[in-house]
């Protein structure tokens, strides 16, 4: 593919990171289920070890089918470069583990994804990391919670379970002030409707399974490096600007002025921890990638439409959409992510916890189950399924009433979407 | 490795290897914007199979302090300067763009010195279009995106660098958004008026090659070919389907191009 301007990002979501492959002509991906791969010699073998020369050993660390994919992230974000990781989870856990060790301390948004918050809450404490939750909307917040072993700040572009937007402009400004990258988990949002790198956040992550999957078949994630942050400068990252005796002594920061944290992240992060991506699914999430801006159109087009028709329904109290001007975030929205809010919201069912209970029973095309980012529409309902244990003020507390619902808006016709949740709102209502 | 030059703190990468003047001396010069990582696997491949490697940082650029030089003859004249403070007696200089043409001048100010040379992306005259040295004036931004967009052959590089997954594209982009603010405009105007290329290539002494990239749009492998054809016992390697990044856009092509002219640590160049 000749380079002769600027390519756009549907051009990128189809061929970034792709060539036709060089023994087959093969013009898709192939699929390379190897685990490792032949050395030319044994000089060879040593370079490729001593990152003397770039190349494959052993998939753990990088595998040919991945690293199209992972370059195809790293171009529509904007990043120096990816690594994609087995699921959502292993690439927050890689981004942190690289850059925070015992004793170290993160800020982090109370509005986050509960996996999320279970690995800094409890996980990483277990490990020494400790992590002050903040509100994402309080800038002030964000500024008094840094202390000195404060390593990195962390939200979501759309928080968990309101949609809070996250002001990534000022909070990065807050981060760089004190010489800290931001880290955002864009997984709702994905680089159709947002590009975090390029709004101040440092490093951005998915959960590939979601809207960049598109199709609810494979699990996977991906960390991108915007390779802007400057690790020397900071002074905090002996990791990156220090020699690593467990890679040959080597200084990130000396190898690569603009992506020591991607250098070590793979060097001893996939190495150490493992937590690989497989070529098949790889492959997969590329399929998805490929018409990743027409689904994610009409995945908003139709959020929109529905949001419009929950706000008004009498049996709502609330819907929690940034799309919609009710929504405390709309105007931050409207200029973060000008081609839409994602396809991922919640609504309060007006009743109790048996009303919402008989809502998702009564749906018949949304999909009663715990994902998001399906082209088929899901829903759940978290006071019976992912929160049952919790009492109504414990929900509350939790930002999650009786009957509030998640949805995930999929990509059937929104007319027949919109007469399952009317049919729904009939039986529910019917105590 | 910091070193300190003329009372400014110098920045030379050597490759992950402690620097030996006793051994032979490859020096690495990186072109406009850049810094020494544009080498990062060559020098350290080097430098790991006997070599000492010196991939210096320019005034004002990468780690190196002070003010970008705004003539290829003074840039010349402090890396002998700095080479000389090392003890370095004699080199293979490599140079890329900007730094091949440093690497030129070195060799015919201090001949003795220069050994080798290696020109990575070169042309002389090394002239700078009118736009695009209006924009590194005025919209160092569009300068940027222009550079890249004419520096690489494609998006796709495999298996990447330093290694699979990385985005050289973007990487370069990055890269010369970390120089000062100006350094751009005073490396393309230092090209510009550069005028002695081609008496210099003909007073070359020492063995050189030119590794040159089918699809260099910067400094097209038409006006390489022109300059090595001014130097005696000058070798042409043409990188097929590479743009003007040749170290970074296909890496392990430039390193052997470079093993098979430098041989073993032990000979002679």
């Amino acid at each position: 593919m000749s380079q002769r301007d600027f390519y756009g990002f549907d051009t990128l979501s189809v061929h970034a990171g792709a060539v036709p492959d060089s023994h087959t002509g093969a013009r898709a991906t192939p699929i390379y289920l190897s685990t490792a791969f032949v050395f030319q010699d044994s000089d060879h073998a040593a370079a490729l070890f001593n990152m003397e020369q770039a190349g494959h050993v052993y998939s753990r660390i990088s595998n040919p089918t991945v690293a199209v994919l992972e370059e195809r992230i790293a171009a529509l974000e904007s990043g120096v470069g990816a690594i994609a990781t087995a699921s959502g989870q292993a690439a927050l856990h890689l981004a942190i583990a690289t850059i925070a060790g015992a004793g170290s301390h993160i800020v982090a948004s109370t509005a986050l994804y509960g996996g999320s918050h279970n690995l800094l809450h409890y996980t990483l404490r277990r490990f020494g990391i400790e992590t002050s939750f903040v509100d994402p909307r309080n800038l002030d917040a964000w500024r008094a919670a840094i202390r000195p072993n404060t390593r990195l700040l962390f939200g979501e572009t759309l928080g968990n379970p309101g949609l809070d937007v996250l002001d990534i402009p000022n909070v990065a400004a807050i981060a760089h002030a004190q010489g800290l990258p931001l880290l955002v988990d864009s997984t709702f949002t994905t680089p159709y409707l947002i590009k975090p790198a390029d709004l101040g956040a440092d490093l951005v992550y998915h959960s590939a399974t979601k809207f960049l999957c598109g199709h609810g078949t494979v699990l996977g994630g991906l960390v991108v490096d915007s390779g802007r942050f400057d690790w020397i400068k900071s002074g905090r990252f002996p990791e990156l600007t220090e020699p690593y005796e467990g890679f040959h002594g080597m200084v990130f920061a000396e190898e690569s002025t603009v992506a020591p944290f991607l250098l070590r992240a793979r060097r001893e992060g996939l190495r150490d921890f493992g937590a690989c991506l497989s070529p098949m699914n790889a492959f997969q999430i590329l399929q998805g990638v490929e018409t990743l801006s027409i689904r994610m159109e009409r995945h908003v087009a139709n959020a929109q439409k529905i949001s419009l028709y929950l706000h008004s329904h009498d049996s709502v109290s609330k819907v929690s959409y940034p799309g919609l001007p009710s929504h405390p975030d709309h105007a931050l929205a409207n200029r973060l992510m000008p081609r839409g809010c994602g396809a991922v919201f919640s609504f309060d069912l007006k009743g109790d916890r048996a009303a919402g209970r008989r809502f998702v029973e009564a749906l018949q095309i949304f999909s009663h189950l715990a994902n998001v980012g399906d082209a088929r529409s899901l829903v759940i309902h978290p006071a019976s399924t992912t929160h049952f244990r919790m009492d109504g003020a414990a929900l509350a507390a939790a930002g999650i009433g009786e009957g509030t619902l998640r949805l995930s808006i999929g990509l059937e016709n929104a007319d027949d979407l919109i007469a399952d949740l009317g049919r729904a709102f009939k039986v529910a209502a019917k105590a | 490795m910091k070193h300190h030059l003329n009372g400014d703190s110098v920045y030379v990468y050597t490759g992950g290897k402690p620097f030996d003047r006793q051994r032979r001396v490859v020096v690495f010069v990186h072109g406009a914007q850049a810094d020494h990582s544009i080498w990062c696997l060559q020098s350290r491949y080097l430098a790991h199979h006997g070599f000492a490697v010196l991939a210096v940082d320019l005034p004002g650029h990468g780690a190196s302090a002070g003010t970008p030089l705004t003539k290829v003859t003074d840039m010349a004249s402090w890396l002998l300067n700095l080479l000389r403070s090392l003890q370095v007696s004699a080199a293979t200089l490599v140079g890329h763009s900007m730094g091949s043409l440093i690497a030129l001048e070195a060799s015919g100010q201090a001949p003795a010195m220069v050994t080798g040379l290696v020109l990575v992306g070169t042309a002389f005259p090394m002239r700078v279009s009118d736009t695009l040295l209006q924009a590194a004036q005025t919209d160092e931004a569009k300068a940027f995106d222009m550079i890249n967009s004419w520096s690489h052959s494609s998006l796709t590089h495999h298996p990447g660098c330093p290694g699979p997954g990385f985005s050289v594209f973007v990487q370069q982009r990055r890269l010369m958004e970390r120089q000062q603010k100006g350094a751009l405009y005073n490396d393309f105007a230092a090209c510009n008026v550069y005028a002695d290329g081609f008496a210099r290539a003909e007073a070359v002494q020492c063995p050189t090659l030119l590794i040159l990239g089918s699809n260099d749009m910067m400094t097209p492998a038409k006006a390489g070919r022109a300059l090595a054809a001014k130097i005696h016992h000058s070798t042409v390697v043409e990188i097929a389907h590479c743009g003007h990044s040749q170290s970074t856009e296909r890496p392990d092509a430039v390193l052997g191009a470079l093993k098979t002219f430098l041989g073993k640590p032990t000979s002679t160049h």
